[in-house]
């Protein structure tokens, strides 16, 4: 097997939720670009984990520290979406629209409790 | 070229393929349909690399559930259902800085293992993995479910209108 085939996919699909993150404006293809790039992140550390692992193994020693570290990625994004979910929601109810680039940042008080 | 060296490519180019249709289609629904393409052939890629474990997660969990999140969102938020011309912004920066970084992630990655062949290790299990979370990992464990139960509270609280508001 060689490595370099899984981490060149991994470094190009990391590339593409980048260029997604700032190309998008709706907030659900923002995440979903986000969990591109966290699925570059988790294909990366399986490779390595099986690339070490052969190298670990030659010294007696066996590891899988690089799939349970994506097991915990895959745990923690699905919290991400959760969260990220109800935010885009609760901003789809105030402003009508699930736009990232039209949020004010600086916003009054009143206008956010109008409903 | 070894048959894994083959089912990765192809897994790979599919992947690609799906994440590229996911960042740049006017359709909403159907870039959560191209996402589960290309999270689907990262789990076989998963498969191929023998994390047997990981790749059913990511089948479960990520196609099983984020993807579904996803859609219903798409349709809480009334997305329309053809194409939507107003999803994009100027593309040139994010050009810049996504393929900057992709190009620059493969630069590196293949400068330094061009040449490199392993044999692939033992599949990683469940008893294989899970003696390794229970072994080593036992403490993050935890902290994880804690903190999925805080994302939980912190997402049932910022969907309530009646929690915070001021009457």
């Amino acid at each position: 097997m060689r490595p370099v085939i899984p981490y060149v996919v991994a470094a190009v699909l990391f590339g593409i939720g980048g260029f997604g993150v700032l190309r998008r404006r709706n907030a659900i293809l923002l995440l979903m670009a986000v969990e591109l790039m966290l699925n570059a992140v988790n294909l990366i550390l399986v490779t390595a984990s099986v690339t070490v692992h052969s190298m670990l193994a030659a010294a007696g020693a066996a590891g899988y520290t690089g799939q349970v570290f994506v097991l915990f990625i895959i745990v923690i994004a699905a919290a991400e979406v959760g969260v990220g979910l109800a935010i885009v929601l609760q901003l789809y109810r105030l402003r009508a629209s699930a736009e990232v680039d039209t949020v004010p940042l600086a916003e009054p008080e009143a206008e956010v409790l109008a409903r | 070229m070894t048959v894994t060296d083959v089912l990765l490519l192809g897994l790979g180019a599919v992947a690609i393929g799906a994440g590229l249709l996911v960042v740049t289609t006017a359709h909403l629904v159907r870039a959560g349909l191209y996402l589960v393409v290309c999270l689907g052939s990262l789990a076989g890629m998963f498969l191929v690399l023998t994390a047997e474990l990981v790749a059913w997660v990511q089948v479960l969990i990520y196609v099983g559930a984020v993807v579904v999140l996803l859609l219903f969102a798409v349709m809480l938020t009334r997305a329309p259902i053809g194409a939507s011309a107003d999803l994009d912004r100027p593309g040139w920066p994010g050009l810049l800085i996504g393929g900057g970084a992709g190009l620059g992630l493969a630069a590196l990655f293949v400068d330094a293992y061009r040449w490199t062949a392993v044999e692939l290790p033992d599949a990683g299990t469940a008893a294989r993995v899970g003696g390794e979370v229970f072994g080593s990992w036992v403490l993050p464990f935890e902290v994880l479910s804690i903190l999925l139960l805080a994302a939980l509270i912190g997402a049932i609280v910022v969907s309530r209108p009646d929690v915070g508001a001021h009457h």
